[in-house]
C-alpha cells in the first residue's frame, strides 16, 4: 500500500484531547503520523483546509437483519449505509431469523461481514434463548466465539428474576447486558407517547413511565449484581434523571440516545407518517431538552443510531399496523451537529459521543486515533448544507424520519484501515 | 377546502360555509321531491371498511338527493390484508374516475393516507379515535337550529372521550365557534393532554352540567371497555348515564344530542332519550343535509 496524507485538516480525536490542525499521514492502512512538520513525502496529499478529520463513528445499536430479513437490509448494505454516514465499526443486535443467540449465528454474522460489509462489525448476542425472556443464553459460548454484549433489545425481559440472573450472569462473562426499557403492559398496543399529539390523532399512546418504571428496574438490578447495565435509546427526561442519581450512586449504568430523539417530538406525528414510528416513541420537547442536556453533562454517555431498515410496503400501511423503527446510520453526524452549532456541546464533545465513548463501553479498540491503528477516519464538512431526498440513502430502505429535511454537516469521505469505503473518486485516496 | 378529513384543519369560515350550504339543502330535503340535479353524472364512492349503517345510509342518501351516483365498497368478506386493501382500493379508484370518496375506518388516519393517494376529495365518515368531522357539523348544525346560536353557549360532552371520534370532531367544532367545551367522564376515559384543545374537563357529571346549553352524550363501548376502563355498565349508567334528574342541572331551554345508536339505560335514560329536549332524530335528519352541502362543496364547486 501507499502512502498518504490528508493536509490542513482541523483533526479531532477525543481520546486523546486532540482539537488543532494538524496534517495526518496513513501507510499500509495504518496511521503513520500526525503533526504539522510530518516527515517523508506522501504519494498523493488531500488537500483538507475547513474540514475535520475524525475518528471513524462507532455505532453501538444497529439492526442488519441478515440473517433472515434480506429485504430489509443485509450485512454489506448496512455496512455501506453506516460508511455513507462515517461510521467504521458497528454493532448488531440479534434479532435476526434465526436470532443470533448462539455461537453457529455470531459466527456466520462474523463471516458474512468479513466476506462482504466493508466497515467493522462486532456482535451483540441475545441475553435470552429466541429472545423469549425465559431462558438465558449461552453468553459464556457467545462471549468467546465474539459477541461484544448481550439484549434483547425490543423484547424486554419483563421477569424481574430472570433479568435479575442475566445480568449476573453476564457480569461473569464480563460483558454488559444492554437493555431497551419498555412496560410491555403498560406500553400495551401503543405506537406512539401519551400527550395532546396522540390525543388529536386518536392514537393509543404509552406514557414515558413505561420507560422509567423498567429503567428504575434495572437500575436497582444493577445496584443489586453490580453488573454493567446500559440503558439503550433513553426517551424521556425523567430516565436521564434516575440515570444521573444512579450514576453519582456508583452504580455501574450506561446510556445512549438516538438522534432521532434528539432531534424530534411527538409533534410530528400528526400526519400519521409512519416514518416517525418507533419504539420507545418520540416524546415532549421537555422530553428532548432533557436528552440534550443528558448527553452534553456525560448522564448519557453516547450517541447510539438503532438503525431499524425496513421495506416500503411494510411502512406504507396505516400508522398503527406499521412496523417500529426507522434507519438512522447516514443522518447521525448532523443531527449531533446541529448540538454543537446550538453551543449545547463541544465539537470535541460530540465527536467523543459518537466515536470514543460508545467503543469503550463496550471494550472495542475503535474510535480513537493512535499511531499504528488502523487509519478508521471520517472526513467531515461540517458546513455543508444538504437535504435528505431518499434515494441517496445506501441503506436498502429508506425508512428515515428526515426525508426532506436539511441538514448542516456532511460526511465527506470514510476510511476503513485505510481504505476509502465512502465517497473516494479514483484520483483521491 | 380540498377534503374533509377533519374539523381540526377548518377555520370558522370554512366551518360556517358548511352550515349555510346545509340551510339550503335542509330546505331541499323537506320538498315533497327531495331530489335535485347539482351533482349528475358524479360518483360518490362509500369506502366503509369498518361496518356502520347509519352513517353509510345517510351518505347514501345525500348522494341520491343531489343526483349523484353512490357506490358502496365495504370491506367484510374481503380476504385482502388491509395494505393491500388500501393500495389497491387507491388505483382502482383512480381508474374509475370516482368524483369523490367517503371513508370510513377502525383506524386513526386512513382518510388522511388515502387523500394522499388518490386526486379525488377524501370525505373522513369516521376514523377510529381520530375525527368524525360529518357527525360533529350535523351536531353544531342542530345547535344553531335549535338555539340560533353557538357562540358563548356551554357545551358538556360526556362519557368515554377517550376513544371517542366523535367527541374530538365536537370538541374542535365548539371550540372553534367560540362555546365554551366541558368534558366529564371516567378519568379512564379522560385522554391526556385534552385540556391543549381548549377544553374544561370536570369531575363529575353534575359539574358539566350544571348550566349546559348543549349535552352531548357519547355510546359507550361496553363490548370492548367493560371491565377495562370501568367496571361495570352498572355502575357506569349510575354514575355518568343521563337522566331527568341530573337533566334539570342544565339550562330550561337545554338540548340533548347523541350520535347514536343509543344504549339506552346506560349512557343515556329512555326517559331523557324520549322526552323533549332530545335532539336525536333531528341529528339523523340533519345528518343527510350536512352531508349534502360537503360532497356540494367538494365536487358541484368544480362543475
Ligand atoms: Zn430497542
Ligand atoms: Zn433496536
Amino acid at each position: 500500500m501507499t502512502r498518504w496524507r490528508v493536509r490542513g485538516a482541523r483533526v479531532l480525536d477525543p481520546a486523546s484531547g486532540l482539537d488543532e490542525v494538524v496534517d495526518i499521514d496513513v501507510e499500509d492502512g495504518r496511521i503513520a503520523g500526525m503533526g504539522t512538520d510530518l516527515p517523508g513525502i506522501p504519494e498523493q496529499v488531500l488537500e483538507a483546509t475547513g474540514l475535520w478529520v475524525v475518528p471513524g463513528f462507532v455505532d453501538i445499536h444497529t439492526h442488519l437483519r441478515e440473517p433472515g430479513q434480506e429485504y430489509k437490509e443485509d450485512i454489506a448494505s448496512g455496512a455501506r449505509s453506516a460508511a455513507a454516514g462515517g461510521f467504521t465499526t458497528i454493532c448488531c443486535m440479534a434479532n435476526t431469523d434465526p436470532v443470533n443467540d448462539s455461537p453457529a449465528v455470531t459466527e456466520f454474522i462474523q463471516r458474512r461481514a468479513r466476506d462482504t460489509a466493508c466497515v467493522n462489525v462486532r456482535v451483540i448476542a441475545a441475553a435470552t434463548q429466541g429472545l423469549r425472556g425465559e431462558i438465558m443464553s449461552e453468553m459464556a459460548g457467545l462471549a468467546g466465539a465474539g459477541a461484544v454484549a448481550f439484549s434483547d433489545d425490543g423484547y424486554t425481559i419483563m421477569d424481574s428474576s430472570v433479568m435479575r440472573r442475566v445480568l449476573e450472569y453476564a457480569k461473569g462473562v464480563d460483558r454488559p447486558v444492554i437493555a431497551h426499557c419498555e412496560d410491555l403492559a403498560l406500553k400495551g398496543a401503543t405506537a406512539v407517547h401519551e400527550g395532546a399529539h396522540a390525543t388529536c390523532c386518536g392514537l393509543p399512546g404509552s406514557p414515558a413511565e413505561a420507560e422509567t418504571i423498567l429503567v428504575a428496574r434495572d437500575l436497582e438490578l444493577a445496584r443489586l449484581t453490580g453488573a454493567h447495565l446500559h440503558v439503550a435509546h433513553v426517551s424521556a427526561a425523567r430516565s436521564v434523571e434516575l440515570i444521573r442519581d444512579a450514576k453519582d450512586a456508583g452504580v455501574r449504568v450506561t446510556a445512549e440516545v438516538t438522534p432521532h430523539h434528539l432531534a424530534l417530538t411527538d409533534a410530528v406525528i400528526r400526519g400519521y407518517d409512519t416514518n416517525t414510528k418507533m419504539a420507545p416513541p418520540l416524546r415532549t420537547a421537555r422530553d428532548r431538552e432533557a436528552l440534550r442536556d443528558g448527553l452534553a453533562d456525560g448522564t448519557i454517555d453516547c450517541v447510539a443510531t438503532d438503525h431499524a431498515p425496513h421495506a416500503a410496503y411494510e411502512k406504507d400501511v396505516e400508522y398503527t399496523s406499521a412496523p417500529f423503527g426507522v434507519v438512522g446510520l447516514e443522518t447521525a453526524l448532523p443531527v449531533v451537529l446541529d448540538l454543537v452549532h446550538e453551543k449545547r456541546l463541544s465539537a470535541l464533545d460530540a465527536i467523543r459521543r459518537m466515536t470514543c465513548a460508545p467503543a469503550s463501553l463496550l471494550r472495542l479498540r475503535a474510535g480513537s486515533l493512535e499511531i499504528g491503528a488502523p487509519a478508521d477516519l471520517a472526513l467531515v464538512d461540517p458546513e455543508a448544507i444538504w437535504k435528505l431526498d431518499g434515494p441517496e440513502l445506501q441503506s436498502r430502505s429508506r425508512n428515515s424520519a428526515f426525508l426532506g429535511r436539511e441538514f448542516r454537516g456532511r460526511v465527506l469521505r470514510t476510511w476503513v484501515a485505510g481504505r476509502a469505503v465512502h465517497g473516494s473518486d479514483e484520483t483521491l485516496p | 377546502m380540498k377534503h374533509l378529513l377533519g374539523i381540526e384543519p377548518l377555520d370558522r369560515d370554512e366551518i360556517g360555509q358548511i352550515l349555510d350550504a346545509a340551510d339550503a339543502m335542509l330546505e331541499i330535503s323537506q320538498r315533497e321531491i327531495k331530489r335535485v340535479p347539482t351533482l349528475r353524472g358524479r360518483t360518490v364512492i362509500n369506502l366503509f371498511l369498518e361496518p356502520s349503517t347509519r352513517t353509510r345510509v345517510s351518505f347514501e342518501i345525500a348522494a341520491k338527493r343531489l343526483s349523484a351516483d353512490a357506490i358502496n365498497v365495504s370491506s367484510s368478506g374481503s380476504s385482502l390484508s388491509k395494505a393491500e386493501t388500501l393500495n389497491d382500493m387507491a388505483q382502482n379508484l383512480a381508474a374509475m374516475n370516482a368524483d369523490v370518496l367517503v371513508v370510513r375506518d377502525r383506524t386513526a388516519g386512513v382518510p388522511a393516507m388515502l387523500a394522499e393517494r388518490v386526486r379525488i376529495p377524501v370525505v373522513n365518515a369516521g376514523d377510529g379515535a381520530h375525527e368524525h368531522p360529518t357527525q360533529a357539523l350535523l351536531d353544531a348544525f342542530t345547535v344553531r337550529q335549535s338555539l340560533g346560536s353557538i357562540e358563548g353557549r356551554v357545551v358538556a360532552i360526556v362519557g368515554d372521550i377517550a376513544h371517542s371520534r366523535v367527541a374530538r370532531s365536537a370538541i374542535h367544532i365548539f371550540t372553534k365557534l367560540g362555546a365554551e367545551v366541558r368534558i366529564a367522564g371516567p378519568p379512564t376515559m379522560m385522554p391526556v393532554g385534552i385540556e391543549e384543545l381548549g377544553v374544561k374537563p370536570c369531575s363529575s357529571i353534575e359539574e358539566a352540567l350544571d348550566g349546559a346549553h348543549v349535552i352531548c352524550m357519547l355510546r359507550i363501548q361496553r363490548e370492548r371497555l367493560e371491565g377495562a376502563l370501568f367496571p361495570s355498565v352498572r355502575e357506569y349508567s349510575r354514575t355518568y348515564g343521563l337522566d331527568l334528574r341530573l337533566l334539570r342541572l342544565a339550562r330550561p331551554e337545554a338540548i340533548v344530542l347523541h350520535p347514536g345508536p343509543i344504549n339506552r339505560g346506560v349512557e343515556i335514560g329512555s326517559d331523557v332519550a324520549d322526552a323533549e329536549p332530545s335532539r336525536i332524530l333531528d341529528q339523523v335528519t340533519n345528518g343527510v343535509a350536512v352531508r349534502m352541502a360537503v360532497l356540494y362543496l367538494l365536487t358541484g364547486e368544480q362543475a
